[in-house]
């Protein structure tokens, strides 16, 4: 069996040697360079565009502007396409923008012999604006005279929708409720993927192809088609490895420019290759929310009635728009069930940079604000947060009826259990309870809930195609993508053990080619192995049937006494290897009279949704003088089902582990107030974690089967970037007594808490009975 | 005409003295294992060796290399020292999307060149100018220090 093994990636050996190909690795390097101009304000019309001198200079090919592009507005979230068109995205820009809405949007393209002219060209180019007032803060931007981003939204708000349970208002009535209430506020981060977004352009047989750096390859084609209102099939998307995405790169980004580009240019090759600078104000962010939380509990800690609302900074465009708000605020009454709700979630447009998909679409900044306040409520109540949330967290048995979802074994209970156990968490609660000094330590817990997949919202399709060859391996082709996580590894475990050969017999073809690849919506929402699952189970069966088929006339057995294992014809009756696969690949191909090439291909079209859960324990230091929060240990435990590769399951746990850290005490996107420009645009003022940021992490599982799914697994890539953060502030609220409602938990937040909270006050207080007592006396 | 041995070959770059040593490695002589993620030297997806020393490649003139010693990954996977740190990155898992491997791998390299036993406080001090969004750091840390064991005596 190749399932369960902790097998090393497929791609590791040509990973580690440097010899795996990249979008920009492929590119000919005499290709023509393109180069965008931004905006330089946050909110007006561009006037005129002066190109004149970028034009005059030797080796520009050509400068084309906002005036230039197609009238076609284009949505370029990565969702796939839906037949009713009250569900498709909101189409709100155009491949270069007369109306500006951030400070760094698109005006302008220069496409030049090389770099360097593109860049001095790029400089050349002069925009005149008429300026608009702009509006930065979200509840601001909903407020009635607003600067407005989009006509056809009032106030700026591109989504509201609202989860009404029960009578909210009659069960706050009931006396001796205990009311907890807060703000939580999560900032705009970036994915910060090491390959910046990268594609190439040309024209070929009619065709316009893209090789472009996605996790949407059949969603970039149907965007992009849509944007230069061809024909689907005149577009052809190529995706080789890409470094990194992290749902940045489930946009389509600057590959619809890019595909016009050529065309602009007689069909030549136009590489489009944007900074990291622009990788971060012009690209996708997460999205910022507030949130607003109120819970009514009794003093038993029973919940009797509890109010949502959160406040989604969408920036300039819609791009994945409200689904993100909307899938934090679904996890709400489902994580701690509750007879009196009253949820609002609100999606508003503002002037900065495009929120879009990032690693866990809105449960990160959910589960933040969510599970501060399961702290917050403990505390009120006097009791373990630990225990408070082990009481009353989604119980087995829990069914949802939108996604059909069921929460088939305990798995909260399971997983906190375990984690609480390798934490040693009980010891150093108590260990950590009632601290004097300058430095304390406290530790904290928080859960985290995810589904798999987009199903019901959108269409969970999923093909695959499989083709034997002579010697008995397969190729195995997905729409779905690898994207660094390890998906087809992962695929080819899945592949050789339902078609009964051995794991190094399957060769995953890596790229995806429109033209060629069969049918997958791509890398997103945690659902690859989940729905690819599906594709490969099926397709594989029926390979294995045809195989088995030719198996009969060749072995003169009854294909039901047949079985293929590791590679070979097998007799059941008696468990004899009749001939290998390799021997019937050849003898059917080359057959005089039955001759077939052995493929299978299908679709899955997949109508279910499973729950992923988990928990994340922290435990800090922090130094009060200093306002220095330090994190020494982090775990997580994980339920995501069978794991196919533990070695991958657990790397991947291990990076949105670190995302989950960055995000809590270090990663922010700042802006000027001012301009609306981004001020830490760059890799040395944006605090992305290194090396030295953060301690070992540990990642456990607790592996329950998922009944609904091919192979017993369920959603994980994104799963642990959900719960690290709130138990990193629930932990700096165990050592402190203060709690942080917003992160990154930075000096400059605990300074102006801790202010608040008179702590640099009692601090000294402290150190003056010390003084007073005797020696010895007092603890650390 | 700047000379200077890359992988062990003399060569002559036709850019000019002020172009970066990345754009000459990667566009001159096709060594596409140097990859580019921020072009200011914050993230080590560049990193090679000159003399020895790693150095983000973004950042050097071409003009200011005459006569010295490149190694990229295309080099370096040459060496008996490449086929220990392989296996252990793989082993261990340090690779993911794979972008800043390259990198990663030449300042291992580095790092074991100075000091053949780290502790694993100074293998993350070791690593800490090249970034990863994908694996925490946790594995490759673990691969440089399985790589250090493994490959005792080498370095």
């Amino acid at each position: 069996m190749a399932i369960g093994k902790r097998t090393i990636r497929v791609d590791a050996y040509d990973k580690v040697t440097g010899r795996a190909k990249y979008t920009d690795d492929l590119c000919d390097k005499n290709a023509l360079v393109a180069r965008i101009v931004h905006s330089t304000i946050a909110h007006g019309y561009v006037k005129t565009v002066d190109t004149s001198e970028a034009e005059r200079m030797p080796g520009v090919v050509k400068v084309l502007t906002c005036f230039d592009v197609p009238n076609r507005p284009i949505g370029t979230a990565g969702h796939p396409w839906h037949l009713e068109a009250a569900h498709r995205d909101v189409e709100d820009r155009l491949l270069l923008n007369r109306h500006v809405r951030f400070y760094g949007d698109d005006v302008a393209v220069v496409i030049a012999e090389d770099d360097v002219t593109a860049d001095r060209a790029a400089r050349a180019v002069k925009v005149e604006y008429e300026e608009l007032p702009f509006v930065l803060d979200v509840r601001e931007a909903m407020e009635d005279g607003a600067p407005q981003l989009h006509e056809e939204f009032k106030n700026n708000i591109l989504g509201h929708t609202s989860i009404y349970k029960g009578n909210f208002a009659e069960a706050i009535k009931e006396e001796g409720l205990i009311k907890v209430e807060g703000w939580y506020d999560t900032p705009l981060v970036q994915h910060c993927h090491i390959e910046n977004p990268v594609s190439y352009a040309y024209m070929e047989a009619g065709k316009v192809v893209v090789v472009a750096s996605t996790q949407i390859p059949h969603i970039v084609r149907r965007v992009t088609a849509q944007a230069l209102s061809l024909p689907w099939g005149s577009v052809r998307i190529v995706k080789p490895y890409i470094g990194g995405g992290f749902g940045n790169k489930q946009d389509a980004l600057y590959e619809p420019l890019n595909a016009w580009l050529t065309t602009q240019v007689g069909g030549r090759l136009v590489k489009l290759e944007i900074s990291r600078e622009e990788t971060f104000y012009a690209t996708r962010t997460r999205h910022a929310i507030r949130f607003h939380l109120t819970s009514y509990v009794r003093p038993d800690g029973t919940f009797v009635a509890r109010k949502f609302a959160a406040y989604s900074d969408q920036g300039a465009y819609a791009s994945h728009g409200h689904g993100i708000a909307a899938k934090g605020m679904g996890a709400f009454p489902q994580l701690y069930p509750c007879d009196n709700l009253e949820c609002d979630a609100y999606t508003v447009f503002t002037n900065k940079p495009v929120a879009g998909a990032m690693r866990g679409y809105g449960i990160p900044q959910a589960m933040f604000a969510g599970e501060a306040h399961i702290d917050d409520i403990a505390k009120a109540l006097d009791v373990d947060p630990l225990e408070y949330r082990m009481r009353f967290v989604m119980p087995k048995g829990y069914a949802e009826n939108f996604s059909m979802n069921v929460n088939y074994a305990d798995s909260f209970r399971e997983c906190l259990e375990k984690g609480m156990e390798e934490f040693d968490f009980k010891r150093k609660q108590k260990a950590y309870a009632n601290q004097t000094g300058d430095i304390r330590r406290g530790v904290g817990v928080a859960v985290f809930w995810y589904n798999t997949g987009v199903w019901p919202i959108s269409l969970e399709s999923s093909a695959c195609r499989m083709v034997l060859n002579q010697d008995g391996t397969i190729q195995l082709q997905m729409g779905e993508t690898e994207i660094g996580q390890g998906a087809d590894t992962t695929f080819a475990q899945m592949a050789a053990d339902t078609l009964g050969i051995p794991f190094k017999h399957v060769h995953v073809i890596s790229t995806q080619d429109t033209d060629i690849t069969p049918f997958g919506t791509g890398a997103y929402a945690s659902r690859q192995t989940y729905m690819g699952g599906f594709a490969i189970h099926q397709t594989a069966l029926q390979l294995r049937d045809k195989i088995l088929k030719h198996a009969q006339t060749l072995t003169r057995m009854p294909s039901y006494n047949l079985d293929l294992v590791d590679g070979y014809i097998v007799r059941t009756t008696d468990g004899e290897r009749l001939m290998s696969l390799g021997k019937l690949a050849t003898d059917v191909l080359y057959s005089m009279e039955y001759s077939e090439h052995i493929t299978a291909e299908s679709t899955y079209q997949c109508n279910s949704n499973a729950y992923s859960f988990g928990c994340s324990f922290a435990e800090v230091e922090v130094d009060i003088p200093m306002c220095k929060a330090t994190l020494i240990k982090l775990t997580n435990v994980h339920d995501c089902g069978t794991l196919i590769n533990p070695a991958l399951a657990e790397a991947q746990v291990h990076g949105g582990m670190s995302m989950a850290i960055g995000y809590g005490l270090q990663e922010k996107m700042l802006f000027d107030e001012k301009t609306g420009r981004m001020l830490n645009d760059n890799l040395l003022d944006y605090k992305l974690c290194t090396t030295m940021d953060h301690p070992d992490l540990t990642a456990l599982f607790v592996e329950n089967a998922e009944p609904t799914s091919a192979y017993g697994t369920k959603s994980l890539g994104e799963p642990p970037t959900c719960s690290g953060a709130p138990a990193i502030r629930n932990a700096i609220l165990h050592a402190t007594g203060v709690a942080i409602n917003e992160t990154p938990i930075t000096p400059h937040v605990l300074f102006e808490r801790f202010n608040e909270e008179n702590r640099f006050e009692r601090l000294k207080e402290e150190q003056e009975e010390m003084q007073a007592q005797p020696v010895g006396a007092g603890a650390r | 005409m700047i000379r200077f041995k890359l992988n062990g070959k003399d060569v002559e770059s036709k850019m000019l003295p002020g172009a970066r040593l990345i754009d000459s490695i990667r566009e001159e002589f096709g060594q596409i294992g140097t990859k580019e993620g921020c072009s200011e030297g914050e993230c080590g997806a560049c990193a090679v060796l000159i003399d020895g020393e790693l150095v983000n490649s973004c950042l050097v003139a071409l003009g200011s290399i005459e006569g010295q010693e490149i190694v990229t990954i295309e080099g370096y996977r040459e060496t008996d020292r490449f086929k220990v740190l392989d296996k252990a990155y793989m082993k261990a898992g340090g690779v993911q999307c794979g972008i800043c491997t390259p990198g990663m791998i030449l300042a291992t390299e580095a790092l074991l060149a100075k000091n053949p036993h780290p502790s694993r406080e100074e293998v993350k001090v070791g690593l800490a100018g090249n970034l990863c969004r994908c694996t925490g750091y946790n594995m490759i840390v673990d691969a440089v220090l399985q790589a250090a064991e493994e490959g005792d005596g080498l370095w």
